[in-house]
């Protein structure tokens, strides 16, 4: 049975696209057929980070109205197989995605697909309401900041009252927290909420540690996943954040400041 | 932590700072959004009706609040009543 899978975080700019594009590349790199799908209607990012912007034929909105078939649409990632990429539309109408037109689509990828991403859009308005409405289960995604770690508490309330698993009184969508930004060495001086200042403020598990890198930058420039620069720190913590995600116990690596070796300080890196 | 990190360690640490508004607010919010139990105002209702027996006041005079502090809840009521200055005229 498929499962879906929301990310979201109330606040934007925390990475809930770097986060989708890496999650649903490292369940891809596993074996399981996934897609992921852009609900930001109007700001269209997604696409970019996952290098297929350039590809883009046809878009949600457009399955939604029956414009165009799913095979149409999704667009198949090149480097990794069982990955695709289902984009937003540019359409400034935001009323073009419908609770219906959701579900229809939601209910025929889910015939082929184990799992399905749905990359939240920033906010509380109606494109996040949609893009958790029918989680299965939901990535929180939180930087160690009071705003935001504010507005994930707001989202929390809003999966336990508005999701579609809350409304019809089922088992409550699964919370997983993953706190992105990280920064090790200004958490130990008292400068950054540590993670367990966020676990203890949240109150869910925690699903995975980003650390603070340029590589997600980098990555994002040139339209690849962090997940797939397995040299980087950020690209480590995505890959053990999918294995924890499908059942590995894997201990939480990047939380505390590394120790800078004598060879290491003279010679760099 | 080191000799030295206790002199250098005198600035203020952020991070608690942060923690403690964080614990407040969102208990706060918590309280209001996701767990406030929907008699609240039916019981609102009924206490300005219970008050207005005896003492005329308006409906924004009563404020029910309810309050989540670690395992306890705390029910506060707060009613207002009419300054004399009103009364007498």
């Amino acid at each position: 049975m498929a499962r879906i899978i929301v990310v979201t975080s109330g606040k934007g700019g925390v990475g809930k696209t770097t986060t989708s594009a890496s999650f649903a590349t490292g369940l891809a790199q596993r074996g399981h057929k996934t897609v992921v799908i852009d609900f930001d209607v109007g700001l269209r990012n997604l696409d970019l980070i996952m290098g297929c912007e350039r590809r883009v034929v046809y878009d949600f909105v457009n399955v939604i109205n029956g414009e165009a078939n799913l095979n149409q649409t999704l667009i198949r990632d090149k480097r990794v197989d069982n990955l695709y990429v289902l984009p937003a539309s540019q359409t400034r109408d935001k009323d073009a995605i419908t609770r219906e037109g959701v579900e229809r689509v939601l209910t025929e990828l889910k015939q082929s697909f184990d799992y399905i991403v749905c990359d939240s859009p920033a906010g509380i308005e109606r494109g996040a309401l949609m893009a958790l409405y029918f989680a299965d289960e939901a990535l929180v995604v939180t930087n160690p900041e009071v705003s935001s770690v504010r507005d994930s508490d707001r989202i929390l309330g809003i999966l336990a009252s508005k999701s579609r698993r809350a409304e019809q009184g089922d088992e409550p969508v699964k919370e997983h927290l993953v706190l992105s930004r990280y920064a090790p060495e200004r958490a130990s001086r008292g400068d950054m909420l540590s993670v367990d200042d966020v676990m203890e403020i949240l109150g869910i598990p925690l699903l995975g540690v980003i650390p603070e890198s340029q590589s997600v930058l980098q990555s994002s420039n040139s339209g690849v996943p962090v997940v797939l620069e397995e040299d980087s720190d950020a690209g480590k913590a995505y890959g053990d954040l999918v294995a924890r995600f499908l059942g590995e116990d894997l201990p939480h690596r990047f939380l505390t400041v590394e120790k800078k070796g004598f060879l290491k300080r003279l010679f760099g890196k | 932590m080191g000799f030295f990190d206790y002199f250098r360690s005198t600035h203020h640490n952020s991070a608690a700072v942060a923690k403690e508004r964080l614990q407040i607010i969102v208990a706060h919010e918590r309280g209001r959004h996701r767990r406030s139990p929907d008699y609240l105002p039916a019981l609102k209702k009924e206490l300005l009706s219970v008050v207005r027996k005896y003492v005329p006041i308006d409906q924004d005079q009563v404020k029910v609040h309810l309050d989540r502090e670690g395992d306890y809840e705390v029910l506060e009521l707060n009613i207002t009543l009419p300054d004399d200055d009103s009364e007498r005229k």
